[in-house]
């Protein structure tokens, strides 16, 4: 799933700057999953903006709305009837979302509550960790299915690096070494032999680098 | 047993049954405090009630530090069925903590509300 942190209120505060009829929207996908941008979290921040105002003695309009995704128009479309009544759209989706909801309703501002953070998984109950950088080009097979672009902090497609020590990364013992993991699970399921392959350069154009990316699938066209 | 008159009480199954929500809500009707007595630590009915609840409430005590309202006007305390003189003296505590920091700045402005 795609994982966010919440903005700090007071940054969320000067994103709004004068504006005080505001529309809280959440997602009922991922960041649901992850708490930071479901139902319950528009509740909370929506009832941190309504504090915030009633102690400064303002007026203002909260209104608390959560969509199936806001990476769809269909569901983005769904607030058409009312959007209009706000000065600002509050976004709690991820980046994708915020941005959907913006290209959907272009003059209002849109602005995201949320910091997009990483993919990840839940390690446990609130607990959550990266797993993938969506490369374009997976290698999983070849890395005993541990991913040295997402879990290396050098994303070394050789490894490990002279960083590694005891199992952790050189950047916080809290951290493991990815190459470590590797090498541990290949020697586990008898598969080290696959350690002397050596990876070659990755092609980073199937990433970020070849630009913005996107997907077709005719047969699924409309 | 006598307890402060300004205290509300508000049953509830288990303190596990609090959520966030609830306790901002409160804030937002104008309450100046909000404190959750639950069982001893330890002696929870559904095993780990009491102790969701006060993680619920160091949270709600962050938020209501970024709003501006301060995060000793909510507490968790703990105590058993049997320590009526203890409720009433947490009740005596909580109430001399708030009446300290004053009457809530949302409460004069609660009728604003759109």
């Amino acid at each position: 799933m795609i994982v966010g942190n919440r903005k700090e209120f007071r940054e969320i505060l000067e994103m709004l700057g004068s504006r005080r009829r505001v529309l809280v929207l959440g997602c009922n996908e991922c960041v649901t999953v992850c708490g930071v941008g479901g139902e319950r979290e528009v509740g909370v921040l929506a009832s941190e903006l309504r504090l915030y105002w009633k102690k400064e003695g303002q007026d203002f309009e909260v209104r608390e709305h959560t969509v199936e995704r806001q990476c769809d128009y269909e569901y983005i479309d769904q607030i058409r009837g009312f959007v209009g009544d706000y000065d600002a759209v509050l976004s709690m989706a991820c980046g994708a979302g915020v941005q959907y909801v913006a290209e959907t309703y272009k003059t209002k501002p849109v602005l995201p509550a949320v910091n997009t953070t990483f993919l990840g998984v839940t390690l446990e109950q609130g607990v959550w960790s990266e797993r993938c950088q969506g490369c374009g080009s997976c290698i999983l097979d070849m890395t005993a299915g541990i991913c040295p672009i997402a879990r290396c902090a050098k994303s070394l497609m050789n490894g490990p690096c002279g960083g590694s020590s005891g199992g952790k990364c050189e950047v916080g013992n809290d951290v493991d070494c990815a190459w470590q993991l590797i090498v541990d699970r290949l020697s586990e399921s008898g598969q080290l032999d696959r350690y002397e392959e050596i990876l070659p350069v990755k092609d980073w154009r199937s990433g970020r680098d070849g630009g913005p990316r996107k997907r077709v699938r005719e047969d699924l066209k409309l | 047993m006598s307890y402060p008159s300004n205290v509300k009480v508000v049953k509830v199954p288990c303190t596990g049954r609090v959520d966030v929500l609830l306790i901002l809500r409160a804030f937002e009707s104008g309450v100046d405090g909000v404190y959750l007595a639950g069982c001893l630590e330890g002696e929870c009915h559904f095993l780990r009630g009491n102790l969701r609840a006060r993680r619920r409430v160091e949270y709600v005590k962050s938020v209501l530090e970024e709003v501006g309202l301060g995060g000793g006007r909510v507490e968790m305390f703990n105590m058993s069925a049997a320590q009526g003189q203890r409720f009433a003296e947490v009740a005596r505590e909580m109430t001399e903590r708030v009446r300290a920091l004053g009457s809530s700045p949302v409460k004069k402005n609660v009728k604003r509300e759109s």
